[in-house]
């Protein structure tokens, strides 16, 4: 079993008010199969946990460290990283015109496994993961999320991720702006790549609304660029009752303290 | 793409200030500012010098707005000397319901389209002997390719007939390839209610020197689908004029080019709506690529005082793959009715979204099959509009070799 380990991360990025440090020390360790959810308000860094895990060069890492089974996350390029199992489910994936979804698909599967995907069964598992996700086939000639909606741009992130499987999904939001029943499809396609493939998954989220259809084995509250509390999927329900506001209280309060 | 756009930023500080509206500066090449600088802006499109005797043009001294983006002193020759004006060698492709013939200069339908309007265009017209003539008859879809490879690289003159009948359906590829120095005028004829698609393919030597103006006249309720498909030679200069003279006449006009170091790719796109309910549309993509890689596009929309009902619509969009090229963009309109439909135009050059090639990376694909892919993409927008199966399929795979020469 694959493990993801993150020690001590300290990130910041440049702004036009100069640099902003957002990660301030994370420590997280992830086993490949289980379901880790990362709950905290906006503006706490959990995008930014998201797109440094997958080195995009707009973070810069201060410190610490990412291990995949040992192996320096932080030095591969983001391609790499990809190619090692990592995969990140985008919250505003871009357009890419004239690049068709089969293209695009057969093109990642292909830089994936290292070796282009056998025709017929590669079309036929496309074709079967379209169909579960409940995405129409004339999905596949269209251009790389051009014109999609929001929904039919998650519900792509998700096909790629049953159709690439990696060893560890970072999933940004993907519950951000579902009506329930995408909610469900969506919420249906990281499960059944949980089950299929042992995934392991970091499910970033806002809101507890997805944890009734995605169980996590482990709950982590984001603050002000920390951890601030972990524990079972008993605290997604304390959180969904009580919100964030003892959280953010506190993280005010340690910064009059420490101000 | 991620656009190059020019903004203005309001003053900061405590003192009052002018406060700059975003948008409002006007065009470096719009002449808006022409009553402050105390000159009259040049006359309406239609209204320029034409001419098919090149000695009632003054001496072209390169400064001037129709020449000073091109590399006048590599295509002296076609502005100054005698052409050679004699037929050349082509191959044709069969088909039923077209044919192509040599016809002689007195034919009536020259000069039915159009007038040149500069000095080497005029050069070739006052000088070749017979016109080539390509004539579509059949309302069954027919596909025609005339190539020709073997101008040779003495300075030379060439006028080409394009005649679509009426109700005529066809799509006809003109294919350029070899060396040459060639001045030269193609008149585009699409009668009453016919359909044509005109491909004009450049894949020159990398010295050839072309310089093309092509006259079009579209018919009533007849329909030009114009593509201009420029990767090689050492300047390559195709000039569309589309005039729109009949009631439902529709014109698209469409190119495709990639310039590598120290080539020259110019297009200067007309469109004239005369008629009224008349619609056009207007679509060139281009990739530079190297040191002195150098492409302009110009495209004028005039709406003429007759054209109510008018629909059109101009963009180029250019994708910079490296440092050390240049890309002018210039849409201007004229619109000289108020009733018209719609028109609009739009401009955009730019490097690589960041944002796309992480997208794609982020999926495993390395940084360099990224860019390829983005690239292809882009152009592949214009490929797509070729309808010719198999041109758009080698068209590809010429785009692809283009690509092989970009560094990641």
């Amino acid at each position: 079993m694959a493990t993801l380990e993150i020690r001590d991360l300290k990130v910041s990025v440049e702004t036009d008010q100069g640099t902003k440090h957002i990660l301030k020390g994370v420590d997280l360790s992830i086993e490949q199969g289980s379901i880790h959810a990362i709950m905290g308000p906006n503006g706490s860094g959990k995008s930014t946990l998201a797109y440094t895990i997958a080195g995009h060069p707009k973070y810069h890492v201060e410190g610490g460290s990412i291990l995949l089974d040992g192996q320096d996350v932080l030095a591969m390029t983001v391609d790499a990283r990809a190619r090692a199992g990592l995969f990140l489910a985008m919250q505003y994936p871009v357009e890419i015109p004239g690049v068709t979804v089969t293209n695009f698909l057969r093109t990642a599967k292909t830089a994936i496994d290292g070796t282009a995907p056998a025709i017929r069964g590669w079309g036929k598992e496309v074709r079967e993961s379209m169909e579960a996700l409940r995405m129409d086939s004339t999905f596949a000639e269209r251009n790389v999320n051009e014109g999609f909606s929001g929904g039919e741009k998650k519900r792509h992130e998700i096909l790629q991720l049953e159709l690439l499987k990696p060893k560890f999904a970072i999933l940004d939001e993907t519950d951000s702006g579902l009506d329930v029943d995408a909610l469900k499809v969506v919420s249906e396609g990281v499960n059944r790549a949980h089950a299929n493939s042992g995934l392991g998954v970091l499910l970033i989220t806002h809101y507890t609304r997805i944890l009734r259809y995605i169980h996590p084995d482990f709950v982590h509250v984001f603050v002000d660029g920390r951890i601030a509390e972990e524990g079972g999927p008993e605290l997604a329900d304390r959180l969904e009752d009580e919100g964030y506001d003892r959280y953010t209280g506190q993280a005010e309060l340690n910064g009059t303290s420490v101000g | 793409m991620s656009a190059v756009t020019t903004e203005n930023t309001a003053p900061t500080g405590s003192a009052p200030t002018e406060t700059v509206q975003h948008g409002n500066k006007a065009h470096s090449d719009g002449g808006w500012d022409a009553t402050q600088k105390g000159f009259i802006p040049v006359q309406t499109r239609s209204g320029r010098f034409k001419s098919t005797d090149p000695t009632e043009f003054p001496s072209v001294t390169g400064i001037e707005a129709e020449w000073k983006l091109s590399p006048v002193k590599l295509f002296r020759p076609l502005i100054d000397d005698a052409l050679d004006g004699s037929t050349y060698e082509f191959s044709a492709t069969d088909a039923a319901g077209a044919t192509v013939e040599w016809v002689d200069r007195t034919d009536s339908r020259i000069g039915s389209t159009g007038t040149p309007e500069e000095k080497a265009s005029a050069n070739a017209w006052s000088t070749f002997d017979r016109a080539l003539a390509i004539t579509v008859t059949s309302d069954e879809h027919v596909d025609l390719t005339v190539a020709r490879s073997a101008l040779g690289s003495a300075a030379r003159a060439g006028h080409t007939l394009v005649i679509a009948k009426p109700n005529s359906r066809a799509t006809v590829v003109l294919q350029n390839s070899g060396s040459a120095l060639l001045s030269e005028n193609v008149e585009i004829i699409v009668e009453e209610g016919a359909q044509l698609t005109l491909v004009s393919v450049q894949e020159w030597d990398a010295d050839a020197v072309h310089l093309a103006s092509h006259f079009a006249t579209v018919g009533r309720d007849a329909r030009l689908k114009h593509i201009i498909v420029s990767l090689g030679g050492k300047v390559v200069r195709v000039n569309p004029s589309t005039h729109l003279i009949s009631s439902g006449a529709e014109a698209e006009l469409f190119g495709l080019y990639f310039a590598d170091a120290g080539q020259h790719l110019e297009q200067r796109v007309y469109v004239e709506h005369v008629a009224e309910h008349t619609r056009s549309r207007v679509n060139y993509k281009g990739a530079l690529n190297g040191d002195g890689a150098h492409t302009v596009w110009v495209g004028d929309v005039l709406i003429g005082p007759k054209a109510a009902g008018t629909d059109t619509y101009e963009q180029n969009r250019n994708l910079v793959l490296s440092e050390g090229t240049r890309a002018d963009s210039i849409p201007n309109l004229e619109i000289e009715t108020g009733d018209i439909l719609g028109a609009g135009h739009a401009s955009a050059t730019g490097r690589f979204d960041d944002e796309q090639l992480f997208y794609l990376q982020a999926r495993g694909i390395t940084e360099r099959e990224a860019r390829r892919l983005v690239v292809l993409g882009f152009l592949s927008e214009i490929v797509q509009k070729v309808d010719a199966g198999a041109l758009r399929d080698r068209l590809k795979i010429a785009i692809e070799a283009e690509l092989a020469g970009v560094a990641a």
